[in-house]
């Protein structure tokens, strides 16, 4: 069986969107595809040591609340403070009783899997930020970069 | 279906880490080896078999019986 290959791009820098790059990673790269994700402006959040993603309500209609919030709580009310923090927990403890992994380790499995991480270096340079924030492994390049995998691969995403 | 070479109890687990897990397994077993998986996650039995088919292991029996799904796969 010859290599597949996917490219993805990874721009979103959430706890939900956290998700779909490194699922769809860890689980190509588990079926015997070389992988490569090119993180760039929020998803740069995704390369974080420290990542401490959240996820909000506001603007998010599509979001389900407990209690069934959803139905009638005015919109006006999920941008009352501590309410993204709030929500944020609340995901997280449901993802953890749910048996779903956290991002930590998926990222973990993409890397051991020899998932290529790259930081678009343009954006970590707009962001005034240091590679000392990021985890080690990962390489920093451009656009062109991303091209050269891209462009032979057999699937590309933009998530 | 009874014989295999090693276990691995997905139990609880929830997508991917089922696949990721038992192909971590895998990757320790050498060729004709059989695993036998345990897991409570519904959408692991067509992934299983997705994950067999797109791998070249071979999925020997996939069954459902009491809420949990097993599953024997014959190593590469």
């Amino acid at each position: 069986m010859s290599e597949k290959k996917l490219a993805l791009i990874a721009t979103k820098g959430t706890l939900d969107w956290a998700y779909p790059p490194f699922i769809l990673a860890s689980t190509a790269a588990a079926i015997g595809y070389e992988v490569q994700i090119f993180f760039t402006f929020y998803g740069l959040q995704l390369l974080k040591k420290d990542m401490n993603l959240k996820v909000s309500p506001l603007g998010n209609p599509g979001m389900p609340m407990p209690m069934g919030m959803d139905k009638w709580f005015p919109t006006i009310g999920t941008a009352i403070p501590g309410m993204e923090a709030m929500m944020s927990s609340m995901m997280k403890s449901k993802m953890k009783s749910k048996g779903v992994a956290s991002v930590a380790e998926l990222r973990e499995l993409c890397q051991e899997a020899d998932v290529k991480l790259i930081a678009c270096q343009m954006t970590v340079d707009l962001f005034d930020m240091q590679p000392s924030e990021f985890i080690d492994g990962i390489d920093y390049a451009g656009a062109a970069t991303f091209f050269e995998f891209a462009g032979e691969s057999d699937v590309n995403l933009f998530i | 279906m009874s014989e295999f070479t090693e276990k691995f109890d997905a139990t609880g687990l929830n997508c991917p880490l089922p696949i990721l897990r038992s192909k971590k397994v895998l990757s320790s077993m050498n060729s004709g080896d059989v695993l036998y998986v345990i897991a409570t996650d519904s959408g692991s039995v067509k992934d299983f078999d997705a994950f067999c088919k797109q791998t070249g292991n071979e999925l020997l029996d996939s069954s459902e019986a009491d809420g949990k799904y097993h599953y024997y796969i014959k190593k590469a």
